[in-house]
């Protein structure tokens, strides 16, 4: 090339070279030029003679040379290529960046791209089968997962561990025997959302986000829970082969809505009726506590879940019939089983009655069938807002498993 | 009538080579060649298995297409650069030595100890010798042979120099250009460590070698690979790890520099056969 070039822009690099990041005022130059636009590139660094066209070799522009008589600092002019924009073309975005106007059913090459990003085409297709929005939103899931998020608290310090306190040995090996009890329901708790945190499509994902801190939630509740059973003594309480049974066809469940019903609406919101009970005749501060935490998480853990399916029942009206047939599936599945551990029943009373006395016993199986009660009650309340009429409610509240959870 | 049907070989020079052309196989299957490829160890029996007919295509250094050229004129025939890469075109080669070398200038490595990559490395041993040959510096060489038949394209050589240039094994150190940017951005080379004290004229790389005349098949696999777009996402992976943007009509004039040292250093006779003395590929 001889004279000087046309050019369109023009860049000086200064002292500045390529083993420091000189690539990114070229590349920000020519950003700005059409295909074919010429850009002037100046520089003081003696490799840019060497560097600045291997680079651009990389990135398929071209490079055209000064006279070898221009005295100039010009290096050279490159010729912008067409790769940068080539790679960009049939790019599209994935989805909006907030959760408004989200996709029916975002495709699976969406993969795991950032909601909202530019995503180059091709990549691999990401096999998330919980992509239905109707199957796996809810509109106040961000907001849920803003509260769970704020409210985590550190079992370290939100228990007061080292209050002075001492119980009779049985009423310690009560607590022992409930907190045994809700370390196991906590542990189904968590590998419930477990497994369907990974199918859901990331275009939904402040339900991953909320599910992700149920977990956290479920995680912390089995820490504290076994911390407090193991704050006197060495031994966990019993676990009957029936409550396992329980808390296995729960886990078993495959269906994400049905999951979600028999745990979250169902299940946790008995817990939230159970760990009030026992934050209410709770023996000691530590117990009282830890009901207390747990008690708040679930409450969130319910809302998502009612939301969720409310939102699905709205849409697919065949929801409940699913519903319904989960609950008959899960009773038949347990009706041969005994239900509550018969020890986690004694317990319950003993820490309810309060004392050895006939009549205290008396007022602390009262308090547990009122337990019961409030269970059902609050079950009932639930199917009907799920759109279930009052006397089908009673019907299939009444065959929720009797280990509660 | 059957497809029109090619058989490329290519050297196995690193596990990505059959990544790429399985990819570009079935893309070239679904444009109507019946195309497939075999994998050499070494770039001379690719050439010779070309020449000899048993397949239609090799993807080819610029040291196999010389040999490719002057094995065909031995037989009577002719071999024609169906396509290269457009980062194929108008490379250099340089000599550095490190910042403190009291070495300023080509003339100054008169008598120095020169790392170069392996023997048969077109861009970090024949050419840049070839340059400083011409130039009338004689050096002292210490060559630094990693995967030897592969023509260079294995980098190891050549990173092996530059880690002696900065330990002060050798004097100044041989490399493609692109290579003395990647070791300083990778930082086997710290990024004011180095000086330029030679650079070579622009020469050309890899090339498609093709007998002539072409086959049908030869003809619509030029034709498909030129139309390979970089806009196409089914490709564009396989034409990032190929290290492309667009493949270019192949050109046969910037292989002289290398002819020369060739024949300067006895690499290959001019009948093709090879005659450098310590190459065992």
């Amino acid at each position: 090339m001889t004279g000087a070039p046309a050019t369109d822009a023009e860049v000086h690099l200064e002292g500045l070279g390529f083993g420091r990041g000189a690539h990114l005022l070229v590349q920000r130059a020519l950003a700005a030029l059409p295909p074919g636009g010429r850009l002037a590139v100046s520089g003081r660094d003696p490799t840019l003679p060497v560097h600045l066209p291997a680079w651009c070799r990389s990135r398929g522009h071209r490079v055209e040379w000064p006279d070898p008589a221009d005295r100039s600092e010009l290096v050279a002019v490159v010729v912008r290529g067409t790769a940068d924009d080539d790679r960009w073309f049939g790019a599209e975005r994935a989805g909006p960046a907030l959760p408004s106007a989200l996709s029916r059913r975002p495709p699976p090459r969406w993969g795991l791209g950032a909601r909202g990003a530019l995503l180059e085409a091709g990549g691999p297709e990401a096999r998330f089968d919980l992509d239905e929005r109707d199957l796996v939103w809810a509109d106040v899931a961000p907001k849920l997962y803003a509260q769970a998020a704020a409210r985590q608290w550190d079992p370290e310090t939100a228990v007061p561990w080292d209050d002075a306190f001492a119980l009779p040995a049985d009423v310690e090996a009560a607590v022992v025997q409930v907190m045994t009890y809700l370390v196991e329901n906590e542990q189904a708790a968590l590998v419930v959302p477990a497994r369907f945190v990974g199918r859901i499509h990331p275009h939904f994902r402040e339900v991953m986000q909320l599910l992700a801190v149920q977990m956290a939630d479920e995680a912390r509740h089995m820490e504290v829970f076994s911390r407090r059973a193991l704050l006197r003594g060495a031994a966990l309480g019993t676990s009957s082969a029936g409550g396992r049974q329980s808390l296995f066809t729960l886990v078993a469940e495959s269906d994400f809505a049905l999951a979600s019903f028999l745990l979250s609406v169902l299940g946790e919101g008995s817990f939230v009726d159970l760990l009030s009970f026992l934050e209410q005749h709770a023996p000691d501060p530590v117990t009282r506590r830890v009901c207390w935490l747990a008690m708040q998480d679930e409450r969130r853990h319910v809302v998502f879940g009612m939301a969720h399916l409310e939102h699905q029942a709205s849409v697919d009206p065949l929801l409940r019939d699913r519903l319904r047939a989960a609950i008959h599936r899960r009773h038949d599945a347990l009706v041969d089983t005994a239900g509550l551990n018969a020890d986690v029943f004694d317990a319950l009373v003993v820490l309810a009655a309060g004392g050895w006395h006939p009549d205290d016993v008396s007022a602390g199986f009262e308090q547990v069938q009122r337990l019961h009660h409030v269970m059902d009650q609050g079950r009932q309340r639930r199917l009907v807002r799920l759109g279930f009429r009052p006397d089908e409610a009673a019907a299939l509240s009444a065959l929720h498993t009797r280990n509660f959870m | 009538m059957p497809a029109p049907a090619v058989l490329m070989g290519a050297v196995a020079y690193d596990p990505k080579v059959v990544t790429i052309w399985e990819g570009f196989r079935a893309w070239l299957r679904g444009r109507g060649l019946d195309f497939d490829f075999v994998l050499y160890s070494h770039y001379e029996r690719q050439v010779e298995d070309l020449v000899a007919g048993r397949i239609d295509a090799a993807w080819n250094s610029p040291l196999a297409w010389l040999r490719a050229e002057r094995l065909a004129a031995a037989s009577g025939g002719t071999v024609s650069a169906l396509t290269m890469r457009d980062t194929d075109r108008d490379l250099t080669s340089v000599v550095v030595v490190r910042a403190d070398s009291p070495l300023r200038q080509v003339e100054d490595l008169s008598g120095s100890l020169v790392g170069v990559g392996s023997v048969d490395s077109p861009q970090a041993t024949l050419i840049p010798l070839g340059h400083l040959a011409a130039a009338g510096v004689e050096v002292d060489v210490r060559r630094f042979d990693v995967g030897v038949g592969l023509h260079g394209d294995h980098i190891g050589g050549e990173r092996d120099a530059a880690r002696a240039l900065m330990a002060k094994e050798v004097d100044a150190a041989c490399m493609i250009d692109a290579n003395h940017l990647a070791f300083v951005q990778e930082g086997t080379l710290p990024p004011e460590g180095t000086r330029i004290v030679a650079q070579t004229a622009r020469y050309d790389h890899c090339n498609m070698t093709v007998r002539d005349p072409a086959s049908a098949g030869v003809r619509l696999f030029g034709t498909l690979l030129r139309g390979m777009s970089y806009a196409d996402p089914e490709v564009r992976p396989l034409l990032d790890l190929e290290g492309l943007t667009a493949w270019e009509d192949g050109r046969t004039t910037g292989y002289d520099a290398l002819a020369r040292a060739v024949d300067a250093s006895g690499f290959y006779a001019a009948d093709g056969r090879v005659t450098a003395a310590d190459y065992r590929p």
